[in-house]
């Protein structure tokens, strides 16, 4: 069976425990996590978990279904028509041509985002794909650190 | 009313109805066993060791149906829970465990006799609970008993910090649970079963295929109801040994690594395979791509996770055995023709004269499976039966009458050496009226040996058999076949004196050598009224036959019993 690439979004009760026992599942099965991220749904008891996963069509199905066996879990989507964005945080040093910099961020929805003595740091949001392609783009500025967030998505 | 944590475990336990708890006390939770020592609602029975504890529980559970509770400290006393938790974790049985855990204060600093229960035990638990607030505790008490029982039933383990237990606040059992996020399916699709009961109708060689769903979803008798009003033959699980009853005609026996032949070749030549809470283990399928290769799949499951899991279905049905069964037999109760299977019927009549289950009996040695069949003969359906794991196991699961289902009671998913005997301490605490008997093995009896002492000081009359190859008798039976007969480490020659030990710990021993000795060992163990170990000494070098070696097709078994 061919392996595919499944973003799946996890809604669960916001509780102690909750995200060992996703990573944990994940872990103990076998199965893939390319990203993970978690935080709280406002104004609920909710947390909402998006992971990236790989895995042939019966491993996907068995994902959702381990995960959805989880007491705290209340939803599990496996998306299909999404928007998925990603957020990178790059560090250069303050020698680089800030203004080639400032443009490459904003072509990705970012920007210069802190300036201090010796570094600048810039950020992107976009599409995980076009986020590969920031990250190629910024190489000829020697980052000296890059931070991504994880993939986020939401059914359309 | 304003309790202590520790009253408030107490009045759980008593509102659920339970009449036995297992344990072990410690440090941690004596809050909690000094609670015990002050009500008279619940009988405590002191183990010896802490995976007893929690095996005693899960005999209790599979004999009775209930759930089992057991109660254990922090650290070891945890730790050593944890085989039995993950025994009762694969074979899905309800249990709420009970554990101490240091004060909250010291979670975090590795405290004495810390360990992160709730993190080791989140793999082989349904649900587990560290408790963090006294104001939980009530309603995480009535959630684990709710879990552990609900759906696809397993063991919830309750994680309580000392100062928890030895706090005061307002207690109020919860009447119901809240939990909107854990909603078991029993219904079944309306449609699927519908689909599923046309398939049946158009099937020319269908098979129930049974596990152990159908026990612990109390289905047996809609199942061997559908199977009377269809003619369609079954094969069991060893999860499922007793559902159909052994003298049931369209029982063709058990499948898998050690089934039957008419069994196994049952399930490679059935066009229909109908699974009802079955969940296609590695030691039932064999090679999975020839796995019921011509076969369509229904696949009946509370758990919709074990649906397609392994192989492709087409009829998925996700939901309670009993509800889903009966259903189906409403839609086939009128237009079913047994006569239909009749032809299958003949063929697989054929396949058992061809190859019966069967082994060379001798005057010069015992042979294990006779002494199966003679604790059948003499004690029949009278008697519960548990097992630990290895040769015996498996002999036991083929040659024992089991006339129903909770009758037959061993590790069959974790395969836990050690489960036998406080299993059967469990199941004879839930039916003292009845005979129980642990079928185990030279090397499985010594990993719980010391409940010797338990069933001896509370009159528990669990006899042991144990059949003595003087192997490891399993792994050594896999050296002679795969290992070109390098005993690696699986020689037993040296023994200890069984009816010493027996009696040492105030039980009674008999050393058996002749099948006339064995009876009368029998006979005075079923008459004696204590725990009992009957040594027999077997055949060393019998082997369990058929086998389909591990990963081989199922239609191909090595078959023959040679004489050794
Ligand atoms: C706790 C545990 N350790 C190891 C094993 C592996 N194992 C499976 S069967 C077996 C041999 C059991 O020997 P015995 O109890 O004498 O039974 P026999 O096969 O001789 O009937 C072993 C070591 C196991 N199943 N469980
Ligand atoms: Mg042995």
């Amino acid at each position: 069976m061919e392996t595919v690439r499944r973003v799946i979004s996890v809604v669960v009760l916001n509780e102690a425990q909750v995200l060992a026992r996703v990573s944990g599942l994940f872990a103990g099965r076998g199965y893939n996590i390319e990203t993970l991220t978690v935080a709280p749904i406002p104004e609920t008891d909710l947390s909402h978990m998006t992971i990236v996963t790989r895995g042939n069509q019966r491993v996907i199905e068995q994902i959702t279904k381990q995960l959805h066996k989880l007491i705290p879990t209340l939803k599990v989507i496996e998306h299909s028509e999404m928007v998925e964005k990603e957020m990178v945080l790059v560090k250069f040093p303050i020698e680089e041509k800030l203004s080639d910099i400032q443009t490459l961020c904003a072509a990705y929805n970012g920007g210069i985002v802190n300036v201090g003595e010796n570094m600048v740091i810039a950020m992107a949001a976009d599409e995980p794909m076009r986020i590969k392609h920031f990250i190629t783009a910024t190489k000829r500025y020697n980052p000296i650190e890059i931070v991504r967030s994880g993939v986020v998505a939401m059914e359309r | 009313m304003k309790i202590s944590g520790a009253q408030m475990i107490i009045e759980a336990i008593i509102a659920e109805g339970v009449t036995k708890v297992f344990g072990y006390p410690g440090g941690a939770i004596m809050n909690v066993y000094d609670e015990i020592y002050k009500q008279n609602d619940f009988e405590h029975i002191l183990t010896r060791h802490e995976q007893a504890a929690v095996h005693a529980a899960d005999g209790y559970a599979r004999a009775s149906g209930d759930v089992g509770v057991a109660m254990v400290t922090s650290g070891p006393g945890f730790t050593n829970a944890v085989t039995g938790l993950a025994t009762a974790y694969t074979d899905s049985v309800p249990l709420v465990v009970i554990s101490g855990q240091v004060p909250l204060s010291l979670i975090g600093t590795d405290g004495f006799q810390e360990v992160d229960a709730v993190g080791i035990s989140r793999a082989c638990t349904k649900h587990n609970y560290l408790v963090h607030d006294i104001a939980d505790l009530p309603r995480i008490l009535k959630e684990a008993f709710y879990i552990a029982r609900s759906g696809r039933p397993g063991p919830v383990l309750v994680d309580v910090p000392k100062d928890i237990t030895g706090e005061i606040a307002e207690f109020v059992y919860p009447a119901d649970v809240h939990l909107p996020t854990y909603k078991p399916n029993y219904k079944g699709n309306e449609r699927q079963i519908k689909k599923a009961a046309e398939a049946i109708l158009k099937a020319k060689k269908p098979l129930l295929y049974l596990g152990g769903g159908v026990v612990l979803s109390n289905a047996t008798e809609v199942v061997r109801r559908l199977a009377e009003i269809s003619q369609m033959p079954a094969v069991e699980t060893l999860m499922a040994r007793g559902v159909m009853g052994a003298d049931n005609p369209l029982l063709l026996g058990m499948l898998g690594m050690h089934g039957n032949y008419a069994s196994n070749m049952a399930m490679s030549e059935t066009d229909l395979v109908i699974s009802l809470g079955a969940r296609f283990d590695d030691r039932v399928t064999g090679k999975l791509s020839e796995f019921a290769k011509y076969a369509d799949v229904i696949h009946v499951d509370i758990d919709p996770a074990n649906i397609a899991k392994l192989v492709d279905v087409d009829y998925p049905i996700v939901g309670d055995i009993k509800i889903v069964v009966e259903k189906l037999i409403g839609h086939l109760e009128a237009r079913i023709k047994p006569e239909r299977y009749h032809v299958w019927r003949d063929i697989l009549k054929r396949y058992d004269e061809l190859h019966p289950l069967t082994y060379h009996d001798s005057d010069e040695v015992i042979k294990p499976q006779w002494v199966i069949e003679r604790i059948g003969e003499k004690v029949g359906a009278d008697a519960v039966i548990t097992s630990d794991v290895g040769q015996h196991q498996m002999w036991a699961a083929q040659f024992y009458p089991f006339d129903r289902p909770r009758q037959w009671i061993n590790s069959g998913g974790l395969g836990t050496m050690g489960y036998g005997f406080p299993a059967a301490i469990g199941a004879q605490v839930a039916c003292p009226d009845k005979h129980v008997i642990n079928i185990t093995g030279d090397g499985s009896i010594l990993m719980n040996v010391q409940e010797l002492v338990t069933a001896a000081e509370n009159k528990l009359p669990v006899i042991n058999v144990i059949l003595n190859n003087h192997f490891l008798g399993m792994v050594r039976q896999w050296q002679t076949f795969f290992y070109d007969k390098r005993y690696a480490e699986t020689d037993l020659s040296y023994q200890p004196n069984w009816k010493l030990l027996a009696e040492a710990c105030g039980g009674a021993g008999y050393d058996v050598t002749t099948k006339a000795e064995f009876d009368a060992a029998l006979d005075a163990a079923l008459e004696g009224g204590k725990v009992t170990f009957i040594n027999v000494a077997v055949d060393r070098l019998e082997n369990v036959l058929p086998m389909v070696p591990a990963g081989g097709a199922l239609y191909n078994m090595l078959l023959e019993h040679k004489e050794s």
